[in-house]
C-alpha cells in the first residue's frame, strides 16, 4: 500500500459524497471525517484486501451515523431548499439535467441513494455493496429496485413539469410507487 | 402490496442486465422473454438511460486536482499507518535498530513521577505526541505551502479550526518570544480531528502547537496540570493536557527554550 494508492481513491470517494448528500462542503467534510477514521482504524485493515470497499465501508458507516443524528436533531424530513444545492453558475440543458436528477436523488430515501450510487457510480458488484452497508444481499436488490422505480418516477414527473406536455401518467406506476 | 410474485426476480434479472452483469447467452435469453413484456421492456430501457445520467453526475470531481486539506490528510493517514507497521515489525528489536528509523520511533524520555493511574495512561499519550512530532517533521520544513490558512487569514483559520475540532480555540501569540504566527493546518488523529498551528522566528527557526481532544479520558482528579518532555529523533515537544484538550509544542530547540514557550503558549489558553 502506498500514499499513491490511497490518494488514488479520493476523486471516487468525493463524487460519491457529493451525489448522496448534494453539498460541495458538506461532501468534502465526509471524506475528510472518512480519512481520519481511516487514520485511526488502520490495525482493523488486512493488507491486501480491497481498500477501495473498505473507505466505503467507513464512509458509508459514517454517513449513516451522520444521518441518524441530524435525524435526532430535525434536518431531515423538511423539503429540501434550493439553498442546500451548489447550483453551477453557467445554466444550460446538460446542467438543469444534472441539477433535477440531484435533486429528485435527495429525495430518495439514504439507504436506497447509498445503494443506487454504489452499484451505479462505483460498478461495486451487489455482493460487494452488501458488504459495505452491512445488509443482506435480497435487501440491496429490494432497494435497489425500489430506488431506480422511484427515481423514474420522479425524473419523469419533473420532466413532465418542464415541459408542460401532458402525458398520461400509465396507472402501474403508481401501482409500483406502493412498493 | 406486490400483484406480481415474480416482479422482484424479473427486477433482478433487469439489474444485472443493466449493471452489465449478465452474460451474452443469459441476455439474449432476457430480450427475448422481454418480446412479451412491454412494460418490462420500457423499465429496462428507462434504467439503462437513468443509469447513463447518474454515472454522468459529478464526473468533473474525477478530474479535479484533491484539495489541500484532503491531500493533507492523505499524507497523515500513511505516515500513521507507515510508522504503526515500523513500530510493530522493529519494536522487539534492540533500540539502535530502531533508531535507524527515525520517523516513527518514540523514545521515551518522560520525567515526572509514574503512579499506577498514569502508567495505564501513557500509551494514548505517546500515541498523541508522536503523531504531533510527525506532524512538526512533516510540515515544518514546508517551504512553499508549510501551512493551509496563513495568518493573514487569522480570522477564518481559528474560525474552521474551531468548527473542526468542536470546541472554540484560543490562538496563543508568542510575539514576545520572537515568534509569529505562519498559520495552521487540520491533520487528522487517533481521538479525532486535530489542528496543528506553526509559528516562526526571525532565524526562520519553527515550532508547532499541535491540538486535539485528550486522549486521556480524563484528568486525574486532584493532579497538578505538568508539562511532560519526550523527544523523538531530533524533536522534542513538551506536552500536557488542560481541560479535556491536550496539547504538544514541538521543535528543535533546547528543552529549555522549549519549555518556556509552552509556559508562555499555556498562560494564554
Amino acid at each position: 500500500m502506498t500514499q499513491h494508492a490511497l490518494a488514488e481513491q479520493i476523486p471516487a470517494l468525493r463524487r460519491y459524497a457529493r451525489a448522496l448528500i448534494g453539498n460541495t462542503w458538506a461532501a468534502d467534510d465526509l471524506v475528510q471525517d472518512t480519512l481520519e477514521r481511516a487514520c485511526t482504524k488502520w490495525r482493523l485493515w488486512l493488507t491486501g484486501s480491497d481498500l477501495r470497499a473498505w473507505l466505503f465501508t467507513l464512509m458509508h458507516n459514517l454517513y449513516i451515523t451522520q444521518v441518524r443524528y441530524q435525524v435526532r436533531l430535525g434536518e431531515l424530513g423538511q423539503p429540501l431548499s434550493l439553498d442546500d444545492l451548489d447550483v453551477p453558475d453557467v445554466q444550460s440543458a446538460p446542467v438543469d439535467a444534472a441539477i433535477d436528477l440531484q435533486r429528485c436523488l435527495l429525495q430518495l430515501p439514504e439507504d436506497q441513494r447509498a445503494v443506487l450510487l454504489l452499484v451505479t457510480l462505483e460498478d461495486l458488484s451487489y455482493e460487494e455493496v452488501a458488504h459495505i452497508t452491512g445488509v443482506p444481499v435480497g435487501t440491496v436488490m429490494s432497494r435497489l429496485s425500489r430506488a431506480r422505480h422511484r427515481l423514474r418516477d420522479l425524473m419523469n414527473a419533473k420532466a413532465e413539469k418542464r415541459t408542460a406536455t401532458e402525458r398520461p401518467r400509465r396507472p402501474v406506476e403508481n401501482l409500483r410507487r406502493l412498493k | 402490496m406486490n400483484t406480481h410474485p415474480s416482479r422482484q426476480v424479473i427486477d433482478d434479472e433487469l439489474h444485472a442486465c443493466v449493471d452489465g452483469r449478465l452474460s451474452a447467452t443469459a441476455r439474449a435469453d432476457l430480450q427475448q422473454r422481454l418480446a412479451q413484456d412491454p412494460q418490462a421492456r420500457a423499465t429496462l430501457q428507462d434504467w439503462m438511460t437513468q443509469r447513463d445520467a447518474l454515472r454522468q453526475l459529478h464526473t468533473q470531481l474525477l478530474d479535479e486536482p484533491i484539495p489541500a486539506a484532503l491531500q493533507a490528510s492523505v499524507r497523515q493517514t500513511q505516515l500513521v499507518r507507515t510508522s504503526r507497521q515500523r513500530w510493530a515489525r522493529w519494536g522487539g528489536m534492540a533500540a539502535g535498530v530502531v533508531m535507524a528509523f527515525s520517523l516513527g520511533w518514540f523514545s521515551n524520555a518522560q520525567i515526572g513521577n509514574s503512579s499506577g493511574s498514569r502508567l495505564a495512561q501513557q500509551q494514548p499519550a505517546h500515541d498523541f505526541v508522536r503523531q504531533a512530532a510527525l506532524a512538526h517533521a512533516v510540515y515544518s520544513p514546508e517551504v512553499r505551502h508549510p501551512v493551509e490558512v496563513d495568518a493573514a487569514q487569522e480570522e477564518h483559520l481559528i474560525q474552521w479550526l474551531s468548527k473542526r475540532l468542536n470546541r472554540p480555540l484560543t490562538l496563543p501569540r508568542l510575539h514576545d518570544a520572537g515568534f509569529q504566527l505562519v498559520g495552521g493546518r487540520l491533520l487528522p488523529g487517533d481521538t479525532g480531528a486535530r489542528a496543528q498551528f506553526m509559528y516562526q522566528n526571525a532565524q526562520g527557526d519553527r515550532v508547532t502547537l499541535y491540538v486535539g481532544s485528550s486522549p486521556v479520558d480524563a484528568q486525574v482528579p486532584g493532579t497538578d496540570l505538568e508539562f511532560r518532555y519526550s523527544a523523538q529523533g531530533s524533536i522534542s515537544s513538551f506536552y500536557w493536557i488542560d481541560r479535556g484538550f491536550a496539547y504538544a509544542l514541538s521543535g528543535h530547540q533546547t528543552r529549555q527554550q522549549l519549555l518556556q514557550l509552552a509556559r508562555h503558549v499555556h498562560q494564554q489558553l
